[in-house]
């Protein structure tokens, strides 16, 4: 058998150059990419998705119902939501009147940033003065801060962070000085009853 | 060598602008050099028929299942008490969870579909013949991790099937003479298969085997790529090259034109694959059994149980293979061969041809009888052995399951072992010089 | 008579033939929410007695066309949240004691056994007073769960020459009306052993109408390149 017969052929056979519609091969190439990149995208839902908060995270963490009638008024109780801390200061009128007092000592006296729902963003940083609902972890770098009421000279109560001495008043206002950046987080949250509070979900969620 | 012209014309265009940054990478990593050895310079055999889909195919699905294995990690907890809930867990609370665990769990039994055609298509034109020995074991060697790793991931769901599954599996290891019982009792880490079991068998599952297969994927392509494919014909493409370019003559680049082809390949294979995700995970029970869907009881042995359908020809084989004494390990051993016999192929195939298109019909009928044998040893495996029900006393009641199984157990390695005979008698058509069709 | 009539209306139903043969289809619709409602409400009042279905979510049932607030009021019980899983109420220990075996978790019942096969059991209780509780089922031997529903179908005997069951004492439903009601329980089980059964293959549609296009394409591309090869 002899060679020559294919010499050029070489397995393609180009008829002649311009017999490639170059023009065509590229449209359908960026087509297919088109399409693939398409179906890639698609595919890649189940995948990120699938990192989400599970619905067993999401049950875990749904909103919680605390019964606040049983904490004695100037202490407080801690609550557990989305596996946080949540705590809920009973606080008196000497309490209250305090507030008040070190206002030049803080960074954020009149919550400017958003470190809480509109609805709190009032004197007494609640919906109800008298209790005081925050999450429990440092906003420097997610420590639990531990409260100290015991009044004294220069401390009208309030807590103080273990991990880098971060202090915050009974508002959950930070002092200027500490390392945290701003006052502590209040989550969303709405009474009930009187004594019944919902923490996780305020009434705008639910309108 | 002087050999670029073609490949250009064929891909269109090269262009100038091949970047500053394409140059300083190449400067530091071969990276054009191996795009142009493995894809847009490598030379495959133009006559590639659909036969050929199912290596690519098979790649696809590894990396499906590498994929789809890592976020399954995610969620599944390997321990005795949470493995059940856990995987349930993915199927109803994790987004997306069901449709990665069925992708994976019909990526499993469709790894298995692709294999076993892509070893028939090495069978059938003759691919494991010289100077491909090496791709053929390496292949072998692909096949039994994948075996591994099939039954090291069935355990991991922890129902019924997986954990019957796995103690009659690793109890077969306690039939080998002597070191036998101490084997499997190491194997398991346990006096029966249990939570040890199930998290040594995560760590193969997930880590060890993977990392064994990626590694013989990559000399099986390293080997195939050095002596280049074979094709339908079973005819040496390289031995006609262009006297000026050197490239073969009946060769076309690989990239466009096979990565083309492979799309369509791909995109059939995936029709197939997502109707079996999205419309029938189990399968009729094949690739997820009902009894699966029980949590793993040590006390309570399934009334019936049986391997997943890829493991059923050799389970079979066990079954037939008659006890020596006391001892089953014939049986054992019968199955361990009938797996590992594939390596002698090179060997056994004494033929002046490699293609069956060129074979005679003594081989054609020898591989008709091996092809009935292992399809008839794959059904009665999914079955009891009395299934059929006992012939008459003038054949001792013996269960004709059982005599269909041994008699295509027969065949199953007369085939083998007959190979050197029949291939040197049979009548042989002459191979053309270049490749056909 | 009227048990002869009752037996002979049930007996192409009941005849179950033999124990492991099962000839009847249950009725499994996926799409029909409301067979699907009634069908969770019997369970939660019956079987999540005993019975638990830890891996099903009751805010699932927002997929059977149930709201958050119906969920709360009809199904829940005290201190569960819509969230919870559908825990039992009894200690498995206890259970242990008292019927010898744990009852089983039901959320994947179905796929581990078949509708066709809950079906035939929860109308296949007979009185058998070799049993120490007093049941027997046609398609499960010497079950070890009583028979809960017998107020509503009544009380069966096994006809030993005919294989068939025999109502003796009806109970407050009539024949027809249990099987509806068992059916629905079925079709509910059916449902909670995968839940994402009905979605999953719209989404299947879907994928197969896109690959479609990319196999249009993908040919489409292969012929242009091919046109090269001779």
């Amino acid at each position: 058998m002899s060679d020559t017969k294919y010499d050029n052929s070489n397995g393609l056979s180009f008829q002649s150059p311009t017999a490639i519609d170059l023009e065509k091969r590229k449209f359908l190439i960026q087509a297919t990419a088109a399409t693939g990149a398409v179906g890639a995208a698609a595919v890649a839902v189940p995948f990120v998705g699938s990192m989400l908060p599970s619905e067993r995270a999401k049950a875990a963490g749904a909103p919680v119902e605390v019964d606040i009638s049983k904490i004695e008024p100037g202490s407080m109780m801690t609550a557990e939501w989305r596996g946080q801390p949540v705590w809920i200061i009973h606080r008196t009128e000497e309490m209250l009147a305090k507030l008040d007092a070190h206002n030049a000592q803080l960074a954020d006296p009149d919550l400017e940033v958003p470190q809480q729902p509109a609805y709190t963003k009032n004197k007494g940083r609640a919906i109800n003065e008298k209790y005081a609902v925050m999450l429990g972890t440092c906003t420097h770098l997610g420590c639990s801060p531990n409260a100290n009421f015991a009044v004294t000279a220069d401390w009208d109560g309030g807590f103080v962070c273990p991990c880098h001495g971060s202090k915050f008043d009974l508002s959950g206002r930070v002092f200027k000085g500490s390392p945290a950046p701003t006052n502590l987080v209040v989550p969303p949250h709405q009474y009930l009853t009187e004594s019944v509070l919902l923490i996780g979900e305020d009434k705008q969620a639910e309108a | 060598m002087t050999d670029q012209k073609v490949s250009a014309t064929a891909s269109g265009s090269t262009g100038s602008g091949s970047s500053g940054l394409l140059d300083w990478v190449d400067a530091r990593f071969p990276l054009t050099s191996n795009i142009k050895n493995h894809l847009t310079e490598y030379y495959a055999p133009k006559n590639f028929n659909f036969w050929y889909f199912f290596g690519s195919l098979a790649l696809l699905v590894l990396v499906m299942q590498i994929v789809t294995g890592i976020f399954l990690t995610m969620h599944y907890k390997p321990d005795a008490q949470e493995a059940f809930a856990s995987v349930e867990y993915i199927m109803r609370d994790v987004f997306g969870g069901n449709i990665i665990r069925y992708m994976h769990s019909t990526g499993a039994s469709m790894f298995f579909v692709v294999v076993y055609l892509h070893m028939f298509r090495g069978v059938i034109y003759g691919s494991y013949r010289t100077p491909r020995e090496l791709i053929w074991l390496f292949g072998v060697g692909i096949f039994l991790v994948l075996m591994g790793e099939a039954f090291f991931g069935y355990l991991l769901p922890w129902g019924q099937m997986s954990y019957w599954g796995a103690q009659v599996i690793v109890n077969l290891f306690s039939t080998i003479p002597f070191i036998g019982p101490d084997l499997s009792e190491w194997l398991r880490g346990d006096y029966l298969v249990s939570d040890a079991t199930l998290n040594r068998f995560f760590a193969f599952h997930v880590i060890a085997l993977p990392l064994v297969l990626l590694g013989l994927v990559a000399v099986h392509l390293i080997a195939l790529h050095e002596v280049g494919s074979n094709n339908p014909d079973g005819v040496e493409i390289k031995k006609h090259k262009d006297k000026t370019t050197g490239i073969p003559l009946d060769g076309i680049p690989f990239h466009p034109y096979y990565t083309v082809k492979d799309l369509v390949g791909v995109v059939v294979f995936l029709m197939v694959f997502t109707a079996i995700v999205f419309f029938a995970p189990e399968m009729g029970g094949y690739f997820l059994e009902a009894n699966n869907f029980v949590p793993a009881d040590p006390l309570k042995t399934p009334a019936h149980i049986a391997p997943v359908w890829y493991f059923t020809p050799y389970y079979s084989i066990l079954r037939a293979v008659p006890p020596i004494g006391i001892s089953q390990f014939p049986g054992v051993a019968a199955m361990g061969l009938s797996v590992v016999v594939f390596a002698f192929l090179p060997w056994l195939d004494k033929s002046p041809v490699r293609s069956i298109r060129y074979r005679g019909n003594l081989y054609k009928g020898w591989l008709a009888a091996f092809v009935v044998s292992f399809v008839i040893l794959g059904y009665l495996g999914t079955l009891p052995a009395d299934t059929w029900g006992q012939f008459g006393a003038w054949m001792g009641k013996a269960d004709r399951a059982t005599v269909v199984a041994r008699i295509c157990t027969a065949i199953y390695f007369l085939f083998f072992i007959l190979m050197p005979w029949y291939t040197k008698r049979d009548k042989t058509k002459a191979m053309p010089e270049r490749v056909t069709h | 008579m009227k048990h002869i009539l009752l037996s002979l209306l049930l007996l192409p139903v009941l005849a179950l033939a033999s124990e492991a043969e099962i000839t009847v289809k249950a009725p499994v619709d996926l799409s029909d929410h409301e067979s699907l409602q009634r069908g969770a409400k019997t369970f939660v009042n019956y079987c999540l007695n005993c019975h638990s279905a830890n891996y099903m979510r009751y805010n699932r049932l927002q997929d059977i066309g149930l709201s958050e607030k119906q969920i709360k009021d009809n199904l829940l019980f005290a201190g569960d949240k819509v969230g919870d899983t559908m825990k039992v109420a009894i200690d498995p220990q206890d259970a242990k004691k008292w019927f010898g075996a744990a009852p089983p978790d039901l959320s994947v019942e179905v796929r581990a056994r078949g509708a066709d096969w809950l079906y035939a059991y929860l109308r296949g209780f007979y009185k058998d007073d070799t049993r120490p509780t007093g049941w027997n089922n046609l398609v499960f031997d010497k079950v070890a769960m009583p028979h809960v529903l017998y107020e509503l179908q009544g009380v069966q005997t096994l006809n030993h020459e005919t294989h068939a069951l025999e109502i003796v004492k009806p109970g407050k439903l009539s024949p027809a009306e249990y099987n509806a009601m068992v059916g629905d329980l079925t079709n509910y089980m059916a449902f909670m052993s995968e839940p994402a059964k009905q979605s999953r293959k719209y989404i299947g549609i879907v994928v197969l109408l896109f690959l479609g296009v990319m196999l249009v394409l993908a040919k489409k591309i292969k012929a242009e390149y091919w046109k090269d090869i001779k």
